[in-house]
């Protein structure tokens, strides 16, 4: 799949602003004052920015608004709403504890189950397509949600919390890929079955229909990241893992722990990149390609 | 919109012959020029005289080789577009409501008013059956011709897809699927018809003949085969002398 640089960066950045905002929602003794309004404006800034980066990649953004009215079946206007019930939650215990000193923490709670409930929409939308095998899996979702409280706990000052949840979102991710290595070929769908031939014999793409590209390959035949995808994920696993656990494990862990934060949110762009780069669409087959 | 009807009144859809269909992409031009000017946006081209062409067009012609375990391969020309799934992932995942399957005849479209171009309903379909113009950012979809099947302005004969009118070689049928009596219908259990990709569940209403079993050159002669065997084995008169002459050299 075309790795989008405005959906990875939309789904990266709002993906550790949620996971921020998660851990102030249901911290017992949040900040108040203006180092709340700090943490929060870091919140919002990355979960909004991040959901405004991705209506650039809409043929029609300024129809951006249409998409709340699918919730009963669309993942993505699910999500749409998802992230309005959290950012709407979220944003009046902000307010509270900010400009009146109070703190409702059933307000924080809910806000940090729909922050939640909106990464888990958005891995949604990947993980729901059959056509993408390697996406298709329970993982994905879990992917998701453990890379964002792992980013939000780094990002909200957590050292020890958010050590394990490196480690754990580590693991996942590692499960990740070497079970998605084999879920294309798991899945049954290959030539044959796409075109009904191979009750005759081996089937071989033999022309495509034009001489030039087309949507649908650039879209989802996107075969340039492969060669290096072993590389881009003991770079990605390096970075998102094993340098902010040793940066952690220095003595001063709140100085070193913007180093870690920084280290982890560049290792999980270029993982997030594979994630787009290395999935195979189904069409491919078509093509000749995976 | 996008929950899919339980049941549709008619299945309308295509059925495509594997057998038949040369190759010659006549469909792909008809399709391409009667949708451009027709339901909805044009389907753009870029640079289409330049150096790197491309453009959006919603019938696309495969060919694949296909080897059998003995004698020669065999070229099959693979025509695709939408299928007009029963069980469409791509109207599911839309979240403006702008794809939808109509009730009446099972026909999915897109309303492009409502699209935003986010392209997921392209990354749902399994056949690459969506295509988002470039120019226009909205998507496009085979609409099975939805304004000349019903479009009491055309002659009759032409009440059918513009790929169906045009086929030189009868390649493509245009029937209610969901009739068992139709003539498509009779067609694909006469001929053994197939869904693609069958095990992602979508239901494709469209379905494809298989090419039938190919004559074997290698196998034994027919019967006139001694009457056709050469008859001169050896040259006589001038040509014999000529070649024992030259066979002596
Ligand atoms: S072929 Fe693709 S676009 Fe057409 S109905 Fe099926 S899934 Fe949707
Ligand atoms: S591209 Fe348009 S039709 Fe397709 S899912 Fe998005 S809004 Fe719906």
């Amino acid at each position: 799949m075309h790795p989008a640089p405005s959906i990875i960066a939309f789904s990266t950045f709002s993906g550790l602003g949620l996971g921020l905002l998660f851990w102030l929602g249901i911290d017992q003794t949040p900040p108040t004052g203006w180092v709340a309004f700090a943490f929060f404006a870091i919140g919002y800034a990355l979960a909004v920015g991040g959901l405004v980066s991705s209506t650039f990649h809409l043929g029609r953004p300024e129809r951006a608004l249409k998409a709340f009215t699918q919730w009963q079946t669309s993942w993505l206007s699910r999500e749409a709403w998802a992230a309005v019930a959290a950012l709407v939650t979220m944003g009046l215990y902000a307010f509270m504890l900010v400009f009146l000193n109070i703190h409702l923490a059933i307000l924080g709670q809910i806000g940090a189950f729909f922050c939640l409930v909106t990464v888990y929409t958005t891995s949604m939308i990947y993980a729901q397509l059959k056509t993408v095998p390697r996406w298709n899996t329970g993982l994905t979702s879990a992917l998701f949600i453990a890379l964002s409280v792992a980013g939000g706990a780094l990002l909200s000052g957590r050292v020890t919390i958010g050590l394990i949840l490196i480690l754990v979102a580590g693991g996942i991710q590692a499960l990740w890929w070497k079970t998605g290595d084999t879920r294309f070929a798991k899945s049954g769908t290959d030539l044959k079955t796409a075109t009904g031939l191979g009750s005759i014999g081996t089937v071989r793409a033999f022309e495509p229909p034009h001489t030039g590209t087309n949507y649908l390959v650039n879209e989802m035949v996107y075969t340039v990241g492969r060669r290096h995808a072993l590389k881009l994920r003991m770079i990605a696993f390096l970075l998102m893992l094993v340098v902010p656990v040793l940066l952690l494990l220095l003595p001063y862990p709140h100085i070193f722990g913007v180093l870690a934060l920084l280290s982890h949110i560049a290792g999980v762009l270029v993982s997030r990149w594979l994630f787009f780069a290395e999935a195979e669409h189904v069409v491919g087959l078509y093509y000749g390609m995976r | 919109m996008t929950q899919l009807p339980e049941k549709t009144d008619r299945k309308m859809g295509l059925v495509i012959d594997l057998d038949t269909c040369v190759g010659c992409h006549a469909c792909v031009v008809s399709c391409k020029g009667w949708n451009t000017e027709n339901y909805g946006a044009p389907l753009s081209d870029q640079n289409p005289y330049g150096a790197d062409p491309s453009g959006t067009f919603l019938n696309r012609i495969h060919s694949y080789e296909v080897q059998p375990e003995t004698g020669p391969a065999q070229l099959v020309h693979f025509p695709k577009s939408c299928l007009h799934c029963e069980d469409a992932p791509c109207v599911t995942v839309c979240p403006t409501g702008a794809s939808y399957k109509r009730t009446e005849d099972g026909i999915v479209l897109v309303n492009e008013k409502d699209c935003i171009g986010c392209g997921l309903c392209a990354w749902a379909c399994p056949y690459g059956a969506r295509e988002l113009d470039k120019a226009e950012g909205v998507m496009k979809k085979c609409t099975l011709c939805v304004d000349r099947i019903y479009n009491e302005n055309l002659p009759e004969e032409d009440r059918v897809p513009a790929c169906v009118r045009t086929c030189p070689s009868n390649a493509r049928h245009f029937g209610d699927l969901g009739d068992p009596d139709s003539d498509v219908s009779q067609l694909v259990a006469e001929r053994g018809g197939m869904d693609l990709m069958p095990e992602l569940g979508t239901k494709p209403v469209n379905k494809y003949l298989p090419p039938r079993p190919k004559d074997r050159l290698n196998e034994e002669i027919d019967i006139l085969a001694p009457l056709l065997a050469p008859v001169v084995q050896e040259p006589k008169g001038f040509l014999g002398w000529l070649d024992k002459a030259l066979e002596k050299l």
